[in-house]
């Protein structure tokens, strides 16, 4: 590429990216609805496993609730750049001169409104379904809300780097889930430490602190992955 | 405004092609041929940067490449008139009219068809109205004939001689089975870096 080439507004690819992939995941509704779905049978399979005593689900149910998000979020994953890869569009996105950074930030953001979103806003009916304590509800909310958009961060770089394997996505969970046991430590305490009445604010921050270190540094990581799976 | 001298691509150790020189100036096609697997579709995707030569040295002075490979990066879920605005709007700098491009390359007709629908050949005319859209200097071409029937040939020529004419530039691969007119071609033919 001509280093004197500048390319359009980066904004304006940003937001034609975004767009273009709202629109492709509307057509697929279906695909869309699959990790929301996995999320529901999940969760319910639960207390017809270990019985339906009010204390236990209530005990468990940050752990549970939290797992089946992780499970549901490697699921919808691999999609992440699948397409773009092996229909070619990637190619012109690394030709059309615009940072691959930027492209890959675009597609997480995506991807978190997509299938990180509904888990959000799914949750507080979870929390019931597991009999939560009200005071902890909010706290499991404000987790997933932050946790979340996390996974699919760190996950968009166990993606890049298992792309161009035929069978990536096996390979993908292997990959990602020891770098998402903090996530899932430090949320399901913060959930606890409500439900015992304990203060809990620390743990936010920790995850506060997660979500500003990976939106920084993941889509590089992703990006030069990208980079590595193209070549 | 795309010079090469000396480039290689090396996979597993081994060189894809020989060493490559040549000196692409505005209004010249150049036509990249060989045997199958020599190394045309690497050679471009090289020049396109998506691969890094192993050795030689690239100089790009083009403003803006386009490039149109195997792949045509058409979403099936999309329709044509989406596929293209999409890659307007992503591009950033054009400020041609979609609905034109679209009757330019004989598609008026499936414009708002999903491109699942489409046959081959007009997925490929999809993906060239891609190159009159961009409206970049330098077009990389790999095979644009393959799929296309007789009409469709015409309307590559005839899309290269205008955008030749107008000062771009093309690099075009192919395995030899149609010539295009263009005064201004030269050739470059690849020899595969194997059994030397």
């Amino acid at each position: 590429m001509n280093p004197e080439y500048t390319a359009g507004s980066l904004s304006g690819a940003f937001a034609a990216l975004v767009r273009r992939d709202l629109l492709l995941a509307f057509r697929r509704r279906t695909e869309l609805l699959f990790p929301v779905i996995f999320l529901l049978v999940v969760i319910s399979l639960f207390p017809l496993g270990i019985g339906p005593s009010p204390q236990l689900l209530a005990r468990i149910a940050p752990g549970v609730i939290w797992i089946a998000a992780l499970l549901a979020t490697v699921i919808s994953l691999d999609a992440l750049f699948r397409s773009d890869f092996e229909d070619g569009t990637l190619e012109q996105f690394v030709i059309s001169g615009h940072p691959l950074t930027l492209i890959a930030l675009a597609k997480i953001a995506t991807h978190w409104l997509v299938a990180g979103l509904p888990i959000v806003l799914l949750s507080p009916l979870l929390a019931l379904w597991m009999n939560l304590p009200l005071e902890s509800l909010s706290v499991m909310v404000v987790t997933l809300a932050l946790g979340t958009p996390i996974l699919s961060l760190i996950g968009s770089i166990g993606v890049g780097l298992t792309i161009s394997l035929k069978r990536g996505g096996q390979l993908l969970s292997l990959l990602v889930f020891p770098l998402y046991v903090p996530i899932l430590i430090i949320a399901t305490a913060a959930v606890m430490a409500a439900s015992d009445g304990l203060p809990y604010v620390q743990f936010l921050g920790l995850l506060i602190a997660g979500l500003i270190t990976s939106v920084t540094l993941a889509p590089f990581a992703a990006a030069a992955a990208l980079k590595i799976s193209l070549s | 405004m795309l010079s090469a001298s000396q480039i290689s691509f090396e996979r597993y150790f081994a060189p894809v092609f020989q060493p490559v020189s040549f000196d692409l100036e505005a209004g010249k096609l150049l036509l990249v041929t060989g045997a199958n697997g020599c190394g045309k579709t690497t050679l471009i995707r090289v020049l396109a940067g998506i691969l890094h030569p192993s050795s030689g040295k690239l100089d790009n002075q083009a403003s803006g490449m386009a490039y149109v490979g195997h792949y045509l990066a058409i979403k099936d879920d999309l329709s044509v008139i989406e596929n293209l605005r999409f890659m307007r709007d992503f591009i950033g700098t054009s400020t041609r009219d979609v609905d034109e491009v679209i009757r330019e390359v004989g598609l008026g007709r499936v414009a708002e068809q999903l491109a699942r629908t489409l046959s081959a050949g007009q997925r490929k005319r999809c993906a060239l109205g891609r190159l009159l859209l961009t409206e970049n200097e330098l077009w990389l071409l790999d095979e644009p004939y393959s799929n296309l029937d007789q009409e469709g040939v015409d309307l590559v020529d005839g899309m290269l001689d205008r955008h030749l004419e107008a000062g771009g530039g093309c690099i075009l691969a192919t395995h030899g089975a149609h010539r295009p007119a263009w005064p201004g071609t030269e050739d470059l033919f690849l020899v595969s870096g194997a059994n030397e």
